[in-house]
């Protein structure tokens, strides 16, 4: 039962890497898109591809929330209480990154627009390092058991949690990149393809450099998830790594549509070489799944929400997604209403 | 580590009240987008439906303005609802740590419908060109329904703060084995949920109309108006009378279940019948009231009518005094609940009005006045909504779980939650400042140039070219 908890859990968590990951990383190329005439183009592309469904996508980061106060309470609580610090910048930046979006679209100035955009753009990077760093908090050891705070400062700021940031945002934008590159070609716009394309090969060789460079970050500083990295999550890294390879192979050969499902596996397989290496603990070396679990009432209640889930949501995601992808779902007819008289 | 260790010396202060205050300031920013997330799209599909029945151009350009609206509304809601997701764990770890299990269940279920609102709205706001009318039109079905039993989920988390049911506790205290269906029904859901629902469908038809009705007396008297005016100020007098009698069988629920938080609504010091009804008025220090309008004997009436005026009414003092919410949280329920009740009857009483109007001269009441009135009805129903919130979350001090945790035991031990608090007040003022300018700026860009289009963050597509003039 709790293993089927936690198993759910690490669903939510590598549906928010992939999904809220890609909205994440198309922020940070809308930070560096230059200014308001260069940055234009891409700009435009990012709007139009996070478009419909990039509220949706906080959903898996509450559904996560979800699963762990409710399944695993006691593990919530330590986190909550001792990465307080990152978890509250990575709150208020999903504030300020939401609004600043919503808002940018909607102003007409230029310098509102700048504004409200450094706002969404610069939120965007923050967000995924904070998150990324409470992963490497806890992956590391540093959350002890218990509902207890561990150190509010060093338990974050070392060098696994770092490392954690960095890749949240590399991989956040190494995959918005490749996603950026086939909504570039859904749109027939061939220079932002190949705008987006460049970026992604660079993207996806600096996460390559990334991980590996991380290697010896962990082997030195959190032996116990190095061990777990190269035993039981080993088949979780050596594929991550053939999908990235895979993708920057089709990116060089102009294939993105391919890519980007080896780029979506390639980060939902890190966070499953994570979850792997971890096992079965939820707070490593300190409190194993079995410990934090809630009683069986509880875990039964949120397997069968999540199969409700499954059965109603399933569906209506896919509609929203092949609507979305045929780009049935365009203007909003307004003029085409409004036309009649006396409207306004 | 010095300068860490002097930071931390500097933000040294007792974390409770500033957990409780941000705790509230959220809560009161993100209860205010419920009834437009709730409520709005009921009324968008009224005008949807008007529209393609009766072949009714206004409000069917109506309805494509207000689903875009609501897009806003509740993507800001969305966000202030992840913000409260963290707040849970950064201010009530231990809350959370002891209670998450039971606590948390109806959670699992609010995320389905939240989720499938998303969707559909999505699909509702996408859908007005490319669907045909009535698929379209069903399409939005889902997001009252999703919205509805959402609002239920998460009120039935709360109701289960005030009663606590549905698990079984070791002698330590620690919960053993949950009973998810008596956690999400317990015994305060049914009605604290459809009072909140209920209040989603009035304040957000006030909210809405309010608008239209200043848009009126502006001068703007055509058909547009005029239906933007009557679909959602029509469903705020249906749902207001109705809101009466809901508001009435839970205040008799509390008299009987939650007795103390009856005795500081009522101001009850002391056990006793005969219990006036006071309006306004405070509490002493020395237990006594002073004073207010005091109407004899008619608390205990309502609190039970079959014994009248001789019904016993529990005071403050039945509990211990540890147990009960301070003096000065004891006066701030009293005012609530006088403002909840004022206001909510000023509100029933003006849909009397209208109701007369229409009924004899099929039209809304001729005076200035009345519209008047109606536009400030927006703001009188949200204050209305957070009094009524108000009541219950004060009313219940000081137990976070009622008769089981104190407040104080569920806060986080962190001592820098001031900062937290200062940080996210600031950002959520300029957030809703930024918010009220931007729909202003749509509305008067939508008079100007009837309709322009591209101004949803859902980023719409006028035509499948890259729009280069968008982005500046």
């Amino acid at each position: 039962m709790s293993t089927a908890a936690a198993v759910v859990l690490f669903i939510g968590i590598m549906a928010y890497a992939v999904f809220g990951g890609a909205d994440f990383g198309a922020g940070f190329w809308d930070l560096i898109a230059g200014g308001a005439d260069r940055g234009a183009r891409p700009r435009s592309v990012i709007e139009h591809a996070i478009g419909p469904v990039w509220e949706a996508n906080h959903v898996w980061l509450i559904f996560t929330w979800v699963v762990l106060w409710t399944c695993f309470p006691e593990a919530y609580a330590s986190i909550t209480l001792t990465v307080f610090v990152p978890l509250t910048i990575a709150a208020l930046g999903i504030v300020l990154r939401g609004s600043g979006f919503a808002f940018r679209k909607t102003v007409t100035k230029t310098s509102s627009k700048r504004n409200f955009g450094a706002a969404f753009a610069s939120s965007s990077v923050l967000v995924p390092f904070c998150l990324g760093a409470v992963v490497g908090a806890i992956a590391s050891g540093r959350i002890p058991a218990g509902g207890v705070a561990g150190d509010p400062w060093s338990s974050w700021i070392n060098p696994t949690s770092i490392l954690g940031g960095v890749m949240a945002v590399v991989m956040a934008a190494y995959l918005a990149s490749v996603y950026l590159t086939w909504d570039a070609r859904r749109l027939a716009n061939d220079d932002m393809v190949e705008y987006f394309r460049k970026r992604a090969v660079i993207a996806a060789v600096v996460a390559g450099v990334v991980a590996f460079a991380g290697i010896f970050v962990i082997h030195h500083d959190a032996p116990f998830l190095y061990d777990g990295l190269t035993s039981r999550g080993l088949p979780a890294i050596i594929v991550s790594a053939l999908c990235g390879l895979g993708s920057l192979v089709l990116l060089m050969q102009r294939r993105p549509q391919w890519a980007r499902v080896l780029a979506a596996g390639a980060v939902a397989t890190i966070v499953l070489g994570w979850g792997m290496a971890q096992w079965d603990y939820v707070l490593p070396q300190t409190l194993t799944i079995a410990q934090a679990a809630a009683p069986s009432g509880t875990i039964t209640a949120v397997l069968v929400a999540t199969a409700l889930a499954v059965v109603l949501l399933g569906p209506s995601f896919v509609l929203l997604y092949i609507l979305d992808q045929r780009s049935l779902l365009p203007g909003e007819g307004v003029r085409d209403q409004a036309s009649a008289p006396g409207s306004s | 580590m010095s300068i860490v260790g002097a930071a931390d010396a500097l933000v040294a202060v007792n974390p409770v009240p500033w957990a409780r205050a941000q705790m509230a300031f959220t809560l009161a920013a993100h209860i205010i987008l419920v009834p437009l997330g709730v409520s709005w799209a009921f009324m968008t599909l009224i005008a949807n439906y008007r529209g393609l029945k009766k072949n009714e151009p206004e409000s069917l350009v109506l309805a494509q303005r207000w689903s875009k609206y609501m897009a806003v509304t509740f993507a800001v809601g969305a966000v202030s609802g992840t913000v409260l997701t963290f707040e849970f764990g950064l201010l009530w770890p231990r809350f959370m740590g002891q209670w998450g299990e039971a606590f948390g269940v109806p959670f699992a279920f609010e995320g389905i419908f939240f989720f499938l609102e998303a969707i559909f709205i999505s699909i509702y706001i996408y859908g007005w060109r490319r669907l045909k009318p009535w698929t379209h039109f069903w399409t939005g079905v889902p997001v009252v329904v999703s919205g509805i039993l959402g609002a239920a989920s998460v009120v039935a988390a709360n109701a289960w703060m005030n009663e606590p049911s549905g698990f079984t506790l070791d002698s330590a205290g620690q919960i053993t084995s949950v009973d998810p269906w008596g956690v999400i029904f317990n015994k305060a859901m049914p009605l604290q949920a459809l009072h909140m629902i209920v209040a989603a469908y009035v304040v957000g038809g006030f909210l809405i109309a309010s608008v239209y009705a200043m848009g009126m007396l502006r001068g703007r008297r055509d058909r547009y108006h005029r239906i933007g005016f009557l679909i959602p100020f029509t469903v705020a007098i249906v749902f207001s009378p109705i809101q009466m009698l809901v508001g009435d069988a839970l205040a008799r629920w509390v008299y009987n279940n939650q007795p103390v938080k009856f005795a500081a609504i009522e101001l009850v010091p002391n056990t006793s019948s005969d219990v006036p009804e006071t309006l306004l008025g405070h509490l002493n220090s020395d237990g006594t009231v002073t004073g207010g309008i005091p109407i004899p004997g008619l608390a205990s009436w309502l609190s039970d009518p079959s014994t009248g005026k001789s019904t016993v009414v529990q005071g403050l003092n039945t509990v211990p005094v540890e147990n009960q919410p301070t003096i000065a949280e004891v006066n701030v329920v009293h005012l609530s609940w006088d403002i909840m009740v004022g206001l909510g009857t000023f509100l029933a009483l003006l849909s009397a009005w209208y109701a007369l109007s229409w009924l004899f001269r099929r039209d809304i009441p001729k005076t200035r006045w009345f519209l008047r009135i109606a536009a400030i009805t927006g703001v009188l129903a949200v204050i209305t909504m957070e009094a009524g919130w108000v009541v219950t979350e004060v009313g219940r001090q000081p137990w976070i779980v009622y008769n089981l945790m104190y407040v104080e035991n569920a806060a986080t031990g962190n001592t820098g939650v001031w900062v937290t608090f200062l940080g996210v007040a600031v950002l959520y003022i300029g957030v809703a400042v930024t918010l009220i300018l931007v729909l202003r700026l749509m509305s008067r860009r939508y008079r100007d140039t009837d309709g322009g289009d591209d101004d949803v963050p859902y980023g719409p597509r006028p035509s499948p070219r890259l729009d280069e003039s968008s982005v500046g």
